[in-house]
């Protein structure tokens, strides 16, 4: 007989993987990178191929460079560059998303000790680093043929509407991966279904950006119509950043109330820029600002044991 | 509705479909039979027999060594051989009775002479489930009749039968439903004759329809004559739906702590085999020398349940079952989720031996442990609502007052955190660890005081 291994118990193991894990969320990006590849056409492909190209290049080479176990087969590098892309604009020339693929793997990633130790998300870190840096050039919207050309948010804030159905299908300006608001939430619903992230942080995310926006309008003392806080939930990057960016595992809070607390705050921080500032990228902005409190919000939120009581505070 | 359950937990492939139809033989042991004197929580029984005395069928031949403590009986008759260390299951050595099987099994005198519990006093019942030696044979081995034992002025509301046999694999209990409901269920009209006011509930998982079924009748048939009130739940498929305090919250609803015993929640939890070990200690004369033993594994020829005499080698057993069809990776005593991994066939059945499983593959040592991603799995599937990702780094850094903080010493140390990673990492082996070592230190602080 051969020898016998000797172990603590559990002995057995889930089939689930980081691998695993990542290609759902790839999957999940597809429905809305195929929107944007449709109605943005080839420089959305070429965008998003050097962006995940960058990602994963910089990851291979930095860890060969620092004699690190390669880890790029994880995958994770690739969802960092599929969602870099889905945050940028289908005119962005070839060296934006190749810049930002480094920035998020090598600034915000690597040199904080990779996977799951980053405290930003790298994708939107980079891509807020490159609006600070490259400002013109990263709000340069496309314009399309036929269509709407400036991006809803902005066609509601001067006081016009948006066609629903534009909406849903994705046919009007905007990132690559932000305009279908049906291709996300088919996204949503299969990382939902297969348990990869739970639906309490992207709901509390589009929940409280709505009821805020709506309730800052008012204080401003403007009309708030139903299309007006539809094009605000579906119209801008809201949508597509409560889904793969507010449940980003390694910068957002893993504790239940952790993660309600986190939505409220994105949603509260996006509400502030979109109605206070002459940017339409808060939600960029107020994901990153959220993620520095997630070790805040984390200790707070501790759920207590099973069958422990609240200990009462002792009278001194 | 949602049927009966709790928080949290796992669903693994429960591979009980190898062993579940082979039905119960009684195993009639060939080799020596090796008594462990550990074979329950507490202090160790105490030998009273030594080389070269001549044993019989149900005789003492350790006694309980404190009041945490259980006899041990001799399966069989015949001569002492040795009193000595033997290893046991948890790869140590403990003092152990060897006996020489003469194969007459000639019996002590009151051995298997037939009695009406009924007509027992409280002390008596209580005095013979203690002489039989019987202990919780689900895998913690708590002593029976400590359990029994409740404190004056707390009330019992329920006896609670735990059939969930909810880890992956073991069969025995499931097989004894099918094959010996009415012993349990006498066993549990026993139970209930001590505490009149109580209710027994059997809590069987929904994995077994017809375990739940066999029960159901047997509780209707069963002779009742006082009208005690014996229901049938059907538990949640969900491991660890057997833990003692899930399996309580599951059916009252009552939650209990580390630091409480089910008779704070007004409960007694009894495994489903021990129910049939007191059926037979108090109503037979039997006491507790012998038990259903699964015998599974992709390595073995034919998953077997055998009825074994405690202290048969287990490698007997796996030769009964076919021996080996493929080398084994990796043998494990008891269950894959809180099992012990043993290194030596060379052990007895214990009180506590619901399993031997033998894998071809060690799932666990297989993968190599990877930075963890934070997905908060561990989290989500911690039936004690723990935060198992926190207390592996407190643990690995030697925190162990932040691993106290975090309430690390309310693990039950069912392994989901491990099972369900992503990332592979081995959760419940640090934080177990970290456990023992901090019971350790408060156990020798206090020897200390």
């Amino acid at each position: 007989m051969k020898t016998l291994n000797v172990s603590l118990s559990p002995h057995i193991r889930s089939g689930g993987s980081t691998t695993k894990i990542m290609l759902d969320v790839i999957i999940a990006l597809l429905p809305a990178l195929g929107v944007g590849f449709y109605v943005f056409g080839w420089r959305a492909l070429l965008v998003t191929a050097i962006s995940v190209a960058s990602c994963v290049l910089t990851e291979f080479l930095y860890e060969k460079l620092m004699k690190l176990p390669v880890t790029i087969g994880d995958l994770s590098a690739v969802v960092t560059g599929l969602i870099l892309a889905v945050n940028l604009y289908s005119t962005a020339p070839w060296w934006i998303p190749l810049i930002g693929g480094v920035f998020a793997i090598l600034i915000v990633k690597m040199l904080f000790g990779g996977i799951g130790q980053n405290f930003m998300n790298p994708a939107l870190a980079a891509r807020c680093f490159l609006l600070l840096s490259f400002s013109r050039i990263m709000t340069d919207y496309p314009i399309l043929d036929g269509m709407t050309s400036a991006t809803p948010l902005s066609i509601v804030r001067d006081g016009g509407t948006v066609e629903y159905l534009d909406l849903l299908f994705g046919t009007h300006s905007g990132t690559i991966g932000e305009t279908s608001a049906l291709a996300i939430l088919i996204g949503a619903l299969y990382l939902f279904i297969r348990r990869v992230i739970s639906p309490r942080a992207p709901l509390t995310v589009i929940g409280s950006t709505v009821a805020f926006v709506a309730l800052f309008t008012l204080i401003k003392g403007e009309p708030v119509t139903l299309n007006f806080l539809a094009v605000h939930a579906f119209g801008g990057g809201l949508l597509v950043g409560a889904v793969f960016m507010a449940s980003d595992y390694a910068t957002t809070p893993v504790t239940f109330w952790g993660q309600i607390i986190f939505g409220v705050v994105v949603g509260l921080l996006t509400a502030v820029m979109r109605c206070f500032s002459s940017s339409f990228e808060g939600m960029s902005f107020a994901i990153l600002i959220a993620n520095l409190l997630t070790p805040m919000i984390e200790k707070w939120t501790y759920p207590r044991p099973f069958g422990v009581r609240k200990e009462r505070k002792k009278a001194s | 509705m949602f049927g009966h359950s709790f928080l949290g937990g796992v669903h693994p492939k429960d591979g009980k479909k190898l062993s579940a139809s082979a039905a119960i033989e009684s195993y009639v042991p060939k080799g020596e039979l090796v008594y462990l004197m550990n074979q329950h929580i507490g202090a160790p029984a105490s030998p009273v027999v030594k080389a070269g005395d001549r044993v019989l069928v149900g005789q003492t031949i350790a006694e309980p060594g404190g009041f945490v403590s259980a006899p041990v009986v001799s399966s069989v008759s015949g001569t002492v051989k040795a009193v000595g260390p033997h290893i046991c299951q948890n790869g140590d050595t403990a003092l152990s009775v060897t006996v020489v099987n003469d194969g007459l099994y000639e019996t002590t005198e009151s051995f298997g002479v037939v009695r009406d519990f009924s007509a027992m006093t409280q002390d008596e019942i209580k005095k013979a489930i203690l002489d039989a030696g019987i202990v919780g044979m689900g895998g913690a081995g708590f002593p029976t009749h400590v359990k029994l034992a409740v404190k004056p002025g707390m009330k019992i509301d329920y006896i609670l039968c735990n059939g969930a046999e909810c880890e992956p694999y073991i069969t025995c209990d499931y097989r004894l439903m099918l094959e010996r409901p009415e012993k349990a269920v006498l066993g549990m009209l026993i139970l209930l004759s001590l505490f009149p006011d109580a209710s027994g509930v059997f809590g069987i998982e929904d994995n077994k329809k017809d375990g739940i079924a066999s029960v159901r009748k047997a509780v209707e048939q069963a002779d009742n004559p006082d009208h005690r009130n014996v229901s049938v739940v059907s538990l949640k498929k969900k491991y660890p739906q057997g833990g003692e305090r899930m399996l309580i919250s599951a059916i009252t609803g009552r939650k209990i702590n580390s630091k409480q015993l089910p008779a704070d929640a007004g409960c007694i939890v009894v495994n489903f085999s021990t129910l049939i070990a007191v059926a037979e200690a108090v109503a037979e004369q039997k006491p507790l020398i012998h038990r259903v033993v699964t015998i599974t594994g992709d390595a073995v020829a034919r998953p077997s349940n055998f009825d074994a005499p405690i202290g048969t080698n287990i490698s007997e057993l796996i030769e009964a079952a076919g021996g080996f069809k493929t080398d084994p990776e990796k043998i494990i005593s008891g269950g894959p989720m809180m099992g012990a991994a043993i290194y030596t066939l060379d052990i007895p059945v214990n009180k506590t031996t619901s399993c031997i499983l033998s894998f071809t593959k060690d799932e666990l040592g297989n993968y190599e442990p990877q930075e963890c991603i934070r997905c908060g799995k561990c989290l989500t599937t911690c039936p004690e609502r723990l935060m198992p990702i926190k207390l592996k780094n407190a643990a690995d850094v030697g925190d162990y007052e932040e691993f106290e903080k975090l309430h690390g010493l309310e693990c039950i140390g069912c392994g989901c955190c491990t099972f369900i990673c992503p990332a592979k990492r081995k959760l419940s082996q640090s934080i177990t660890a970290a456990k023992n070592h901090v019971l350790a230190e408060k156990k020798a602080r206090a020897k200390k005081a």
